[in-house]
């Protein structure tokens, strides 16, 4: 994370597969005997991520990073639950913080992922296709769209945000 | 989108990294209080004997290590409140300091002032513009506050912004302390807690609104 921090792509990349894995496993469990059905699972997992990426400055760095992601894994976890009106217990204890071997792929619903690209403009919406689905850097999509690097990382780190207060308009 | 996809995207955006959350919320702290400080000097001002008072006069110096036991504390816990992981636990005594001080203030001020003195002491000569002034210095703090604090995660909206209305009001209490002819902690106690409460319960309400992430 402190490389992430730093800028370190590569290394961000491998932590947040990483931590992907691992928060299927938290999330899973946690959710386990409420009925939340798999699709919602890899929901809040998506959720966690996108927190993870907007809030990793509230990361104070002399401390372990594990307790940090389950409180954000456990606070977004609680809010799924109050939306469904549910009781909001979740019990996550550290060390539920282990590593599941599963790499389930499951997408999140279809409505909501156009619901999510169809609020972004145009171009927001090439950005982002270009970069996640088509494994593009920010440079080649600049120079495909005729846009400075700059002005495709701005785009993308708003889109970033979109889809993060699309998870937080659900939950109102 | 799949999970993978979606972590390419949040990979390349890497750069986009903010400041620590400490940084901001120091800052923030710090631009709200210069603002209500600037506008304090400039409307009502400290007292003119403000120099010779911290010197002679003991129950002058009492509201700063009053309002101060507030502001301080309340401080370092909204540091901690703008993260998740924060665990207040016991850290939430902190903010017994002042009560605690405020009640040892009123012993010795009852045991030191004659009884038929205490009424005068306790009214004061401008109580409602006390009520009135501190909620109003602790705006752009609590404003700023706010601010740090939505940048940040709470974990719990409506206690992050609770604390944060009292770190105001600790700010704002402490500038109007150095306006104020009313020394007694007789005073104090009757009137500062009102604005005090106001903000708390502001911050609270405000919070519980905007501070979900």
């Amino acid at each position: 994370m402190r490389s992430a921090i730093a800028g370190d792509q590569v290394a961000y990349r491998r932590l947040l597969s990483e931590l992907s894995q691992a928060l299927r496993g938290v999330v899973r469990r946690g959710f386990a005997g409420v009925g939340v059905p798999a699709s919602e699972v890899e929901d809040v997992v998506q959720d966690v991520l996108l927190a993870i990426h907007l809030k990793r400055h509230t990361w104070d760095q002399t401390l372990p990073l594990g307790p940090w992601v389950i409180a954000i894994a456990r606070n977004k976890m609680i809010d799924d639950l109050r939306r469904r009106g549910r009781r909001p217990e979740v019990p996550v204890d550290l060390s539920e913080f282990d590593f599941e071997g599963e790499d389930q792929q499951a997408s999140i619903d279809a409505h909501d992922v156009g619901r999510v690209l169809s609020r972004l403009s145009d171009k927001n919406r090439d950005i982002v296709q270009s970069i996640s689905i088509d494994g593009q850097s920010a440079r080649d999509v600049a120079e495909r769209l005729g846009m400075s690097e700059v002005a495709v990382r701005v785009a993308l780190h708003r889109s970033l945000k979109a889809l993060a207060d699309t998870y937080q308009e659900k939950k109102l | 989108m799949k999970t993978d996809d979606l972590i390419n995207a949040i990979a390349a955006d890497a750069k986009s990294v903010e400041p620590p959350i400490a940084q901001t919320v120091a800052i923030a702290v710090g631009v709200g209080a210069l603002i209500s400080a600037v506008l304090f000097l400039w409307t009502i001002g400290i007292r003119d004997n403000f120099a010779e008072s911290m010197v002679s006069s003991l129950r002058f110096v009492f509201k700063f290590v009053l309002t101060l036991s507030l502001a301080i504390p309340a401080y370092v816990l909204v540091r901690g409140l703008s993260r998740p992981d924060f665990q207040p636990g016991k850290k939430l005594w902190f903010l017994a300091l002042a009560p605690a001080l405020l009640l040892i203030g009123i012993g010795l001020e009852l045991l030191s002032v004659p009884q038929d003195e205490w009424h005068a002491r306790m009214m004061g000569h401008n109580s409602v513009a006390c009520m009135i002034v501190i909620p109003l210095l602790s705006l752009a703090p609590l404003a700023a506050v706010l601010y740090a604090l939505r940048r940040g995660a709470p974990s719990n909206p409506a206690i992050g912004g609770a604390v944060g209305g009292l770190l105001s009001a600790g700010i704002g209490a402490t500038l109007y302390a150095s306006h104020r002819p009313d020394d007694s902690p007789l005073f104090l106690a009757a009137w500062y807690p009102i604005g005090i409460v106001l903000m708390t319960a502001i911050g609270a309400l405000i919070g519980s609104r905007i501070l979900r992430w």
